[in-house]
């Protein structure tokens, strides 16, 4: 009798909004949905917010000005800022740094890393729907962040380092304060496996969401853990070594499937990693200056353009910088935000999965809004 | 700033002979001149031989200690070099006949400048021939009074065998259009998208080129040079009577004028 096509149940495609304001979009991400039932059949992320212009802003500034405005682009990894426009600029100056300032760069990025993988364990926990985490992860945040406010006054946006260096010798017991909270990071970190690994939750949720392969994750332009996690052995600590991450001894764990549980599993061994990375720096901390002899005024000798990377815990996080003749400014500086980059592949991710998925994929893709609106 | 020459009071540097046509009397100019020429040689004498003697004994001192930690010398900013001899120069010019229009080698990175209108063959020639696969970043500068075209679009990519980066410069003139590389490298889209948004370059061929980080109906392109820093008026404003354009605390004549309304 009834048309055996025709559907079971009348179905309509929705159209719904995920966002702005919502905590599981770490910010004021806006995915535009359309959804079959629970299904995302289309998923558009629509993005500037938080837009304030930054970009503009450095051209209107001197260049150590520019430093601080680098803070407030991913607000949870200021010091890798910090340190991209650095490398940036000693690039287009042609500074070579001291070894002492190389080496407390080394350790303000890596506890930086360490600071921003446990925000992003922490929520992309909570999102999914494992509060516990949380409480442990924040707790060694907050102690990083004690070493940061030692060492220059701020918790957040740090400005801790400069052209040329660093700007302050580190204060009295730091270094044995951060040796304490080193040694004994492993164990955090064992806490938070327990937690979470074999955890079956966990891993349901996890296991083959998101999943990205190795010439898909290129294509996209994907860098740090998201391509590492695909499989793809590459690292800007390795590839063009920065400061003196040549001298140090450090793996790039990389994953297997390109799903969720891969990328938290490779930046879980990240952390491992930059523990690793912290005791190597304090073992080796050498004595001397820090600050190299840089003039005054920074003042650019002919036009040229350059481009400064490094591996900020998202990906890579680049500098494009164009000078003019004796510019004390940067005529043009272009940021290259990982989490921006990294964000495009959303729909591809997350289309054929259900809406809860979507969650756990903003989740493992460690977006930051700051860096993606600018 | 005291390395900055221009501050420091020019008194104290010229000699005698310098200061004269400034001086305001000619007697006392002679009267001085004559006092002190003596004197000047004499002592210029005995300083040159001072200076001679200081010189000899600081080249002997920089002999005998050891060279001088990079860190400690004055920075050497990189210089631009030719980079023609580059290989992916030299195959892109085989490929494709006098495509590379300058090569340029600046702190150890080559910028290769290539007509617009071929873009998209060149892309796709360095991502499938010279395994060119991923595109770090794609970005414009702004040079409003360039006669050749107000535009320079780069683009800037990666290759995973050698780790060896290459940048491609193009021209594009103001009201000219460029062709989309977002079918060549998916990444492209956004970054494009990006560049429409904050100068106004329009991409042909673009699966969807729309504003990305402002807002459809935007009025401008934020990153031009004409655009002031201050911002624009966009006409967003939320409660445009209480919070006037332009921002900040309330003028006395913003005052006035609301106290004449009411």
């Amino acid at each position: 009798m009834t048309d055996p096509n025709r559907p079971l149940l009348d179905v309509e495609e929705m159209e719904i909004n995920f966002g702005p304001q919502h905590p599981a979009t770490h910010g004021v991400l806006r995915v535009k949905m359309k959804l079959d039932g629970e299904k995302i059949m289309e998923a558009r992320p629509i993005i500037g917010y938080l837009h304030r212009g930054t970009e503009k802003l450095f051209e209107t500034m001197d260049f150590p000005q520019c430093i601080p405005h680098t803070d407030r682009m991913d607000y949870v990894a200021a010091a890798t800022n910090n340190q991209g426009f650095c490398v940036a600029m000693e690039k287009l100056l042609g500074v070579t740094i001291p070894p002492r300032a190389a080496y407390i760069r080394m350790m303000l990025a890596e506890l930086q890393r360490l600071a921003s993988h446990l925000v992003w364990l922490a929520t992309h926990a909570v999102d999914i729907g494992a509060i516990t985490p949380f409480w442990y992860t924040f707790r060694e945040r907050d102690a990083i962040l004690d070493l940061f406010e030692e060492y220059c006054g701020a918790r957040l946006t740090l400005n801790c380092m400069k052209i040329g260096g660093v700007p302050f010798e580190l204060p009295d017991g730091w270094l044995d304060r951060c040796s304490e909270l080193v040694d004994g990071f492993n164990a955090h970190i064992d806490e938070y496996e327990n937690l979470l690994t074999e955890n079956r939750i966990w891993k349901q949720r996890t296991i083959g969401i998101g999943v990205v392969t190795a010439d898909e994750a290129i294509d996209w332009g994907l860098t740090g853990p998201p391509l590492r996690g695909s499989g793809v052995k590459w690292d800007i600590r390795k590839v063009f070594p920065y400061d003196r991450y040549d001298e140090v001894d450090f793996e790039v764990p990389i994953g297997e499937t390109g799903d969720t549980y891969d990328r938290y599993l490779v930046r879980i061994e990240e952390m491992r990693q930059s523990v690793r990375i912290l005791r190597q720096c304090l073992d080796r901390l050498p004595e001397g200056k820090t600050l190299a002899r840089v003039p005054k005024v920074l003042r650019t000798k002919e036009p040229g353009m350059v481009y400064g990377s490094v591996e900020a815990p998202k990906g890579e996080l680049g500098y494009f910088i164009v000078a003019t003749e004796k510019g004390t400014a940067p005529y043009r500086c272009r940021v290259r935000p990982p989490s921006f980059i990294n964000l495009q592949a959303l729909p591809m991710m997350v289309e054929g999965h259900l809406v809860a998925d979507l969650i756990a994929v903003i989740g493992t893709l460690d977006i930051v809004l700051g860096e993606i609106d600018r | 700033m005291s390395d900055d020459k221009p501050t420091t009071p020019p008194e104290e540097t010229p000699t005698p002979d310098e200061k004269t046509p400034d001086q305001a009397t000619p007697e006392s100019t002679e009267e001085s001149s004559e006092e002190k020429k003596p004197l000047s040689e004499e002592e210029k004498a005995a300083k040159i031989a001072e200076a001679e003697a200081k010189a000899a004994a600081k080249k002997a001192a920089a002999e005998a200690a050891e060279p001088k930690d990079p860190w400690e010398e004055k920075p050497v900013p990189p210089a631009h070099e030719d980079a023609s001899d580059d290989p992916d120069a030299v195959s892109l010019n085989g490929e494709f006949a006098g495509v590379v229009l300058a090569a340029d080698r600046y702190a150890g990175d080559v910028t290769l400048t290539v007509p617009a209108d071929r873009i998209v063959e060149v892309c796709r020639f360095l991502k499938h021939d010279c395994d060119y696969k991923f595109l770090v970043d794609l970005t414009a500068i702004d040079w409003p009074d360039r006669e050749e075209g107000r535009f320079d679009v780069i683009y800037w990519m990666h290759r995973h065998d050698d780790s060896k980066r290459l940048r491609l410069q193009t021209v594009v003139a103001e009201d000219a259009q460029i062709d989309s590389v977002a079918e060549v490298w998916k990444t492209a889209n956004w970054m494009e998208r990006e560049v429409y948004d904050l100068f106004g370059i329009i991409f042909e061929n673009h699966p969807a080129l729309e504003r990305i980080l402002t807002w459809e109906g935007f009025n401008g392109h934020p990153l031009r040079k004409d655009f002031p820093v201050e911002g624009i008026d966009t006409g967003a404003a939320i409660y445009p009577d209480v919070y006037p354009p332009g921002g900040g605390p309330p003028t006395e004549e913003a005052d006035e004028e609301e106290g004449g309304a009411a």
